[in-house]
């Protein structure tokens, strides 16, 4: 029994940049595999090439035991794609874009109304479905965006960056929608630039930068590798900051850093660090402005994972 | 692929009826030429505006028609940047389908745009002296051209970067061949170094065998009817030999 997707070795350049550097990338029909990187990684790259938009120029992929290069139009029977940057026809209504594509699915007409129908309601869109689609908010397009790479009820879903520039309120419902996949038994890899978005959605997680993988690991074992959670303290008063340096220095597992002149953050084992500064701190009655757990972000996870600040370049072509 | 291909045109044809502009340019657009010229210049370039409108019309028709042939290089270039051709791509449908189905779009397109000029032309007083048969030729003939020449535009549609690019390239190719023919003025009342052009000038020769189709005179001496399809026939052929090759090459390496 083959994986649902299954590639190996894969390599793209384009010029002079190495967008992949021999990849593998195993995910078994029914799990989910999150791929983590920066903007620039090749994570796009790979999913092209994945749903046969793109040829590698080494490396072989497989997506249903079916190669990517030379069974192209069978994969492409198996996958849905919903990509980077919403690829719905704007001067066509929600409802026009599904049936075009149903059609192209070979439904007939009134099979494709029906699905349509059914896809629109499920994603929230039925009130917008006569409306065009350049009148939807950027979470509409999202939805209609994944609803259109549905119709066919693909085995094998991609998605690329499916929240990045979603509010939060808007990304909570983009995860539901995605969960709603999983149950029903799909095969989904997804990109993310978020570390906490991998966790929330995936199986496993693969991390690549530069076109080449430099971590794969559960969610678990991967924030066991990058310290897992982050605790960051802002106190009222600047006074309080060595006392709340020694604390940390105590409940941590690495020399506490200052990302902000009033603040300090170190990451923490587990969540009972929380407990106990909070308890130190009440103890010894300093005063807190804020107090929060998070998951490191990117710039942190590549930091535990090659010990290498990443440059910045990557994070203002992102915005 | 037939299938697929019309279900496209489908979409560019919807589209059409979507979006104002679009639908502007088939309809209002050869509306309003067909007034300018016939009414405010037709007085002082024929005499009266009865005997321009039968000048005049088969030329707005071409003209409207080559104008409309090379938005389908912008549209292409438009729909491969915003992504929906990686839609499309990863579709189980023939690579070619969404080409051909933006051709056969463009066909109902062209239909309306004659259709809507030849019905106004024909209430403001266009006198068709052929046999009705001929009408129907002179639509083939203008379509035909339409769809040998608009490989051209996918051939640029193609290779620019972006549709801005497509439509100011196309312009420069579309301009003096519109109007360095006998589209608005006779060729024989045109600079001599121009009238050289002119004659050799496919358009000239499209314009020339829809006046001979629709009313039964020629501009060009010395050509007959049947010399002037003869000259279109002869322009599609080596249009399309030249450009549907290029243009397929150019799409396939970008598709
Ligand atoms: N069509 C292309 N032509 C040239 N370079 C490209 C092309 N597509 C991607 N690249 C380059 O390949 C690298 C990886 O890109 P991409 O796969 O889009 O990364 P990601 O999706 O992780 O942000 C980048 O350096 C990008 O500039
Ligand atoms: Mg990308």
């Amino acid at each position: 029994m083959t994986a649902a997707i299954e590639a190996h070795g894969l390599i793209k350049h384009f010029g002079k940049t190495k967008a992949l550097d021999g990849i593998d990338l195993t995910v078994e029909t029914g799990r989910v595999l999150g791929v983590l990187g920066p903007n620039g990684a090749g994570k796009t790259t790979a999913v092209r090439i994945l749903a046969t938009l793109l040829r590698p120029d080494g490396g072989t992929a497989t997506v249903t035991g079916l190669d990517v290069v030379h069974q192209a139009k069978a994969v492409r029977r198996t996958i849905g794609l919903t990509g980077q940057f919403a690829s719905v026809d704007e001067d066509l209504t929600g409802m026009q874009n599904l049936v075009m594509i149903g059609q192209l699915l070979d439904l007939t007409t009134a099979q494709a109304k029906i699905r349509a129908r059914e896809l629109l309601e499920e994603f929230d869109l039925t009130e917008a479905a006569g409306r065009l689609a350049k009148t939807y908010s950027g979470g509409m397009r999202r939805r209609l965006d994944l609803s259109a790479s549905l119709i066919g009820r693909p085995a094998v879903v991609y998605l690329d960056e499916p929240t990045t520039g979603l509010d939060p309120a808007k990304r909570d419902d983009v995860w539901d929608m995605i969960r709603v996949l999983v149950k029903q038994g799909t095969t989904i890899l997804l990109t993310t630039q978020y570390l906490e978005e991998a966790d929330a959605l995936a199986n496993e997680i693969t991390v690549i930068d530069h076109g080449k993988i430099i971590a794969h690991d559960t969610p678990q074992g991967l924030k066991r590798q990058t310290g897992g959670q982050t605790l960051e303290v802002r106190p009222t008063s600047v006074d309080s900051l060595p006392r709340i340096r020694e604390l940390l220095i105590k409940f941590g597992t690495r020399e506490p850093e200052q990302p902000a002149p009033d603040l300090l953050a170190v990451p923490v084992a587990d969540e009972s660090a929380l407990t106990h500064l909070v308890a130190a701190v009440a103890a010894e009655k300093i005063s807190v402005a804020e107090l929060s757990l998070r998951l490191p972000s990117l710039d942190e996870v590549f930091y535990s994972l090659t010990g290498q600040k990443k440059k910045d370049d990557s994070k203002e072509a992102a915005a | 692929m037939i299938r697929d291909s019309f279900i496209l045109a489908k979409r560019t044809v919807t589209k059409m009826f979507r979006n104002p502009e679009q639908f502007v340019d088939v309809t209002l657009q050869p509306i309003l030429m067909t007034v300018i010229f016939v009414f405010i210049f037709g007085g002082a370039i024929a005499g009266s505006t009865g005997k321009y409108v039968e000048f005049a019309l088969p030329g707005i028709i071409v003209q409207t028609i080559m104008f409309t042939s090379l938005t389908i290089g912008v549209n292409l270039n438009t729909d491969i940047q915003k992504g929906i051709f990686d839609r499309f791509r990863s579709l189980p449908i023939a690579r070619s389908a969404p080409l051909f189905g933006a051709v056969l779009g463009d066909i109902v397109r062209h239909s309306i745009a004659i259709t809507v000029t030849l019905v106004f032309g024909a209430i403001i007083g266009f006198e068709f002296n052929t046999p009705w048969w001929h009408t129907g030729l002179a639509i083939v003939v203008i379509i035909a051209f339409a769809v040998s020449l608009c490989w051209v535009s996918v051939l640029i549609g193609m290779l620019a970067r972006s549709s801005g690019a497509v439509q100011g390239l196309s312009f420069l190719i579309v301009f003096p061949l519109t109007f360095a023919s006998s589209t608005f003025v006779p060729a024989s009342t045109l600079p001599t170094w121009m009238q050289g052009f002119v004659s050799i000038n496919p358009v000239t020769h499209v314009i020339e065998s829809m006046r001979g189709l629709l009313t039964g005179n020629t501009g060009v001496a010395g050509d007959t009817l049947t010399g002037q399809l003869l000259w279109v026939i002869a322009s599609c052929v080596v249009l399309f030999a030249v450009f549907f090759p290029l243009a397929m090459w150019a799409y396939r390496r970008k598709i």
